[in-house]
This record gives structure tokens, C-alpha cells and sequence, in this order.
């Protein structure tokens, strides 16, 4: 244990995410031992994007506003709600140009190993979402992990009520330019369920 | 197949030692201590990537050094590979076959293929459930190493629906139990009906990978079951029969069909894992724990009439151990067209003069057999072979 304010800084770098006790320690010393100029831009960052930046209203993503670039353009396509787990994924979809439809931003997936259970994901503002009747496909695009599937089912149980939107899931399947005889067992057996009709 | 070369470094109590092996028996004879399972345990981590004695790695790296190596060259029809991997305790294995490094050490499976008996394996019928679970679980991923993956994706649900059971408790059974909307009518309402949703997706995953599991199981045990018996009888010359019988956790009718032999289609397993869990879910809140699964079940041992866990004699016991390898190792020379290598490491301390005489008559006609004794004496005369003696890491060749 340091003293005090050393102690409370290693502390709180130790509550981030993949920051273990070590590396919190180690954090911290490299800000002490850094240029206050540098620190301050530091935390001159920090206290900016948690001025500017917070979650769309609507859908959940990163917003600089009350709602997001993406709930904001009327280009968009509002019949289709894409849904995924996390803002990075938002990033993701967005980088294939398949989709001109809009998001719905979870919050993590349902894991009650880590406490994670649908009370604390944004299901209700996704439910109050399809109330509005503008919808006509939600697309599953959680991960392709237990996790994932999991929150997929449970979404997938909860749409049961919206008769007329249609659900579909993303198809998991081998990736691009990879060797068949290299693709592991479980992604090659994902993919065999999930074969198209050629002819 | 056959082993031809063996080299380790910085394996367990060895500093370096090379062996050239040969088809037929090979016998490891030296004091206890001196490092001979030390040197059919590195057979076997090639065959498995794990050791038969230790569940991480960090012991088979020499104490004091940072990584150990284990090169084997296995031939199988007329052609060798050779199969290199460093151990380092805490990180991934690495792994070279025919010198090219693997991306996926796993990918090495199924170069070699053995079937190691050792004093541990008492505990398949002495043992916990949990042995002989993973007894018929390791012989699947032998047998084909997809199961790995699905062994690995069961395991997971089990935690997460335990911890959801568990964290969920008091919520559920302070109301939903009865009374309760069924979840399907109203989205979210609560806190209890969204912890029963989440509870039904987890059967769905649970009744979906389980029952894949459970199927295999069944099908290999029904595999396995003359083959055991066939392998007892001719070790015991005895007139008890050895018999596994699957106890599963299922409901009552279920399990009891199950028990008789019966083999339902993948899909008619999946269901009856459903409907199990319909009946305990009561049980299951109040407890906060999962009581249905493959995880939960057994395979009951007996001779004869009487269950072999409690009432065996030592020696009948170890005899069932060794005969549900035998049989395990039957069963992979029938898949596979070839001999896995049989490693028998202090088989024969414990068995009768009859008995050792009729395993050696058993073992004559396999590829190759590797057998380790404390006392030379104790392994029949006619295993001729090779014999070597090992002591304080070296390892000394002498044709008997
Ligand atoms: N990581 C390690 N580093 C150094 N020595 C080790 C290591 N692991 C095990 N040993 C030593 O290896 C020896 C055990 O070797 P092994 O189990 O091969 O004996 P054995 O010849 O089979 O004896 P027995 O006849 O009693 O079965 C022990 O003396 C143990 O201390
Ligand atoms: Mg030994
Ligand atoms: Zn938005």
C-alpha cells in the first residue's frame, strides 16, 4: 500500500477494465514520473469527452448530442433496427456499407457470470423502439459467442410479440480469404448450418 | 502407429535424454522415483497436449528452468512425423510438425494416438463421478477432437446458468414461481419474469450442447460396453462380467430407459434434457444450483451383481481400470485401422501371476507397447522386447 492520494490514483486506474493491480501500479508511476503538460492533455481529454460525449437517446450509441449522427440523418432507413452489443460494433457494421438501416446499441450481453442479466441492457428502450410500428426487420448482430447467442435467444423470444417484424440473425460464417482445411471445427460447423441454396 | 524417437528436454526431472524406440514391447525398468512415467508421461502429452497426472502444466517443466521441449517421431504406414512442442508453464504450448510451426498447437492431435494406463486410473472405479465423466469425455475427443470444442461450450453454460440460478434465487423464488405472468406475455415486465426468460434461453443452450454431449456418450458407451466385458474376461479368467452402465441425471423414466441401453436420436435427447428441467425448476430456484445435465451424471461400474465402487477387491479393481483402457484402446484400433501406442506405466506390481500372464498374452499382437516396472522380475517372460533401465535421468538401453 502508498500513501493516500498515490494509493487512490492506483486504485481508480485499477477499477478499468483489463487494468490488473500491476498494471494499475505501474500506470501510476508513469504518470507521476510524466510531464505535467502532458498529464494535464490527458486528463484535459477525460474531462472533455465526458462533457461532450454520451449515449444517443435513442439508440444507445456514442453521441456528441442527445442523439447520435446516425439517429440524426434522414437518409437512413428507419424500418430496420440493427442490434449489437457494444458502440465498437456500431463502427464495425457501419464499415461494410451493407446496411443503411439504423442501430439499437445493447450495452454488453446477457452474462450472469458477470452479473449481466436483460435488466441491465437496453431492452425496454428497444421494446418501446418497435411500439412506434415503423419496423419491419430487427437483424441480430450480437457476438458469435455463448454470450451473444444467448442475448440473441432472449431477444429473440421478446420479438415473439411483434408479429409483423421480421427477425433474422447474422449468418456466422468462414472468414474471407482463409484456407477451408484451416478453419477451426466449430466455425466450419457453424457455417455447414448455415449454407445457402445455390441452385 | 508406432513411437520411434523419443527426446526430452527440461521435461520433469530430465536435464536431456534420447530414446530410440522400436515396434513391439519396450520395458522401462528402474527404481521408484528414477523417471519412468517422468518419460511415458511426455509420450502421452504428445498424444494429448496434457499430462495423465497433473491438470497444469507448470510441473512438467524442470524445476529451475523455464521451458521444456518434447520431440517424439511417430511412424504410421511406412511414413514419420515428427512432432515438436515447448511447454512453458502459464502460456500456450508451442508446436512444430515436420518442422513447420503450428498456428494451433491442437492441430498436432491425432499425429500420435495412445492409450496410457497408470496407477491413477484407479479412481475410475474407485473415484468421484467426475473421473468417469471425463474418462468417456477424454475417449471422445480421441476419437474425434471436435468434441473438444463442444465439451469446452457445455462447460461454460453450466457456469453461466449456475451463477444465473444462483444470483437469481431470491428474486425468483419470492414470486414467478406461481402466480407469476408466463414470461412470453409481457416483455420485461419484471425483474422475475426477465429472470425466468434469461433462465429458458440458458435451457434451450443447455438442452441444445448437452444433448449433443449426452448423445455421443451414449453411443460410445454402447461402443464400448462388449468390449469391457471382453477385455475384464480375459484379464480376470473370471465369471463376473464387468459392465458400465450410464446414471443420468434425467428424470426418473428418462434415466431408466438410458440405464437399459437405450440410445434416443439426438433430437429425442435434446427434449428429454428440456423436459428434466421443466420438473426440477422449483427445485433448482430453491436451491440456486442445476441439478440436470450431463455434468450431473455417472456411469455405475459392476461385477457381476455387485457394484464394483465399494465392493471390489483391490486387484479386481485395478483390473477394471485396466480393462476399460483396454477396451478404450480396442475401440480406437477398430476407428482408426491402425494401433494407438498402449503405454502401460506399473501395470503389473498389482496383478496376480495369473493375471500378468493373460495381459501379456492380451498385448502380444500390438504395434507397440510401452511398460514401466520399479522390479523387472514382476513383467512376464514372454514380453520379450527391449528393455531399458533407467536411473537419475539417464537412461540406459539393453536388449533383453
Ligand atoms: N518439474 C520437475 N522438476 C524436477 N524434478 C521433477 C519434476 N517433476 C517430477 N520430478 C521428479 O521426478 C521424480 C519422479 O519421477 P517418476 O514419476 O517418473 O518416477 P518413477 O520412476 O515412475 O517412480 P515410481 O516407480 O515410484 O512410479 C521425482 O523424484 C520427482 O521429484
Ligand atoms: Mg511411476
Ligand atoms: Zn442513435
Amino acid at each position: 500500500m502508498y500513501e493516500g492520494v498515490v494509493q487512490d490514483l492506483i486504485d481508480e486506474l485499477g477499477r478499468l477494465p483489463g487494468v490488473g493491480p500491476k498494471s494499475a501500479q505501474r500506470l501510476a508511476f508513469h504518470l507521476l514520473q510524466a510531464d505535467a503538460a502532458d498529464v494535464e492533455r490527458l486528463t484535459a481529454a477525460i474531462t472533455e469527452v465526458k462533457a461532450k460525449v454520451r449515449f444517443c437517446e435513442i439508440c444507445g450509441n456514442v453521441a456528441e448530442g442527445q442523439t447520435c449522427r446516425i439517429c440524426n440523418d434522414p437518409r437512413r432507413d428507419g424500418s430496420a433496427i440493427c442490434v449489437v452489443e457494444e458502440p465498437k460494433d456500431v463502427v464495425a457494421v457501419e464499415r461494410t456499407r451493407e446496411f443503411r438501416g439504423r442501430y439499437h446499441v445493447l450495452g454488453g450481453a446477457i452474462s450472469p457470470l458477470d452479473g449481466i442479466g436483460p435488466d441491465s441492457l437496453r431492452f425496454t428502450e428497444l421494446m418501446s423502439r418497435l411500439a412506434s410500428g415503423e419496423v419491419r426487420e430487427v437483424i441480430i448482430a450480437t457476438d458469435p459467442n455463448l454470450e451473444g447467442e444467448a442475448t440473441a435467444a432472449y431477444l429473440a423470444r421478446l420479438l415473439r410479440s411483434f408479429e409483423d417484424v421480421k427477425v433474422t440473425r447474422l449468418a456466422s460464417g468462414l472468414p474471407v480469404g482463409g484456407d477451408l482445411e484451416y478453419a477451426d471445427e466449430v466455425t466450419l460447423g457453424r457455417a455447414f448450418e448455415g449454407r445457402k441454396t445455390l441452385t | 502407429m508406432h513411437v520411434r524417437f523419443l527426446s526430452v528436454a527440461d521435461f520433469r526431472s530430465y536435464e536431456g535424454a534420447d530414446l530410440a524406440l522400436s515396434p513391439g514391447v519396450t520395458t522401462l525398468v528402474g527404481l521408484n522415483g528414477e523417471g519412468k512415467t517422468n518419460l511415458v508421461e511426455a509420450i502421452g502429452y504428445v498424444a494429448t497436449l496434457s499430462s495423465h497426472r497433473v491438470a497444469n502444466d507448470a510441473p512438467l517443466v524442470r524445476f529451475g528452468a523455464e521451458r521444456a521441449t518434447v520431440r517424439a517421431a511417430v511412424v504410421r504406414d511406412g511414413r514419420e512425423s515428427v512432432v515438436e512442442l515447448e511447454i512453458t508453464s502459464g502460456r500456450a504450448n508451442r508446436a512444430r510438425l515436420n518442422r513447420s510451426a503450428l498456428t494451433r498447437p491442437r492441430d498436432v492431435l491425432g499425429t500420435l494416438r495412445t492409450v496410457l494406463f497408470a496407477p491413477e486410473d484407479l479412481a475410475l472405479v474407485k473415484g468421484d463421478p467426475s473421473e468417469r465423466r471425463r474418462f468417456l469425455d477424454d475417449l471422445l475427443v480421441q476419437r474425434q477432437p471436435r468434441w473438444a470444442a463442444v465439451r469446452g461450450d457445455y462447460d461454460k453454460i453450466v457456469k453461466q446458468r449456475n451463477a444465473l440460478l444462483k444470483s437469481a434465487m431470491p428474486v425468483l423464488s419470492r414470486r414467478g414461481r406461481r402466480g407469476g405472468r408466463r414470461p412470453d406475455q409481457a416483455p420485461v415486465a419484471d425483474e422475475a419474469a426477465s429472470a425466468l426468460h434469461t433462465l429458458d434461453v440458458w435451457n434451450d443452450h443447455l438442452a441444445a450442447v448437452g444433448g449433443q454431449l449426452l448423445y455421443a456418450r451414449l453411443r460410445l458407451l454402447r461402443d464400448l460396453q462388449p468390449l469391457l466385458a471382453e477385455a475384464y474376461g480375459q484379464v480376470s479368467a473370471a465369471d463376473s462380467e464387468a459392465s458400465a452402465v450410464y446414471r443420468s441425471s434425467l428424470h426418473e423414466e428418462a434415466a431408466a430407459a438410458l440405464a437399459a441401453g437405450e440410445v434416443p436420436e439426438p433430437d429425442e435427447v435434446r427434449g428429454l434434457i428440456l423436459e428434466s428441467l421443466a420438473r426440477v425448476r422449483d427445485q433448482e430456484i430453491e436451491r440456486g444450483v442445476g441439478l440436470v445435465g450431463p455434468h450431473r451424471d455417472d456411469v455405475v461400474l459392476t461385477l457381476g451383481e455387485l457394484p464394483a465402487k465399494g465392493y471390489a477387491s483391490h486387484g479386481e479393481s485395478w483390473s477394471f481400470a485396466l480393462a476399460l483402457r483396454l477396451a478404450s484402446y480396442r475401440l480406437l484400433r477398430h476407428d482408426l485401422g491402425d494401433d494407438p501406442v498402449l503405454i502401460l506405466d506399473d501395470v503389473f506390481a498389482e496383478l496376480d501371476v495369473g493375471r500378468r500372464d493373460r495381459l501379456a498374452d492380451m498385448i502380444a499382437d500390438c504395434e507397440q507397447v510401452i511398460i514401466t516396472a520399479a522390479v523387472g522380475e514382476d513383467v512376464p517372460d514372454a514380453l520379450t522386447g527391449a528393455r531399458f533401465h533407467v536411473k537419475h535421468g539417464t537412461v540406459t538401453g539393453e536388449v533383453a
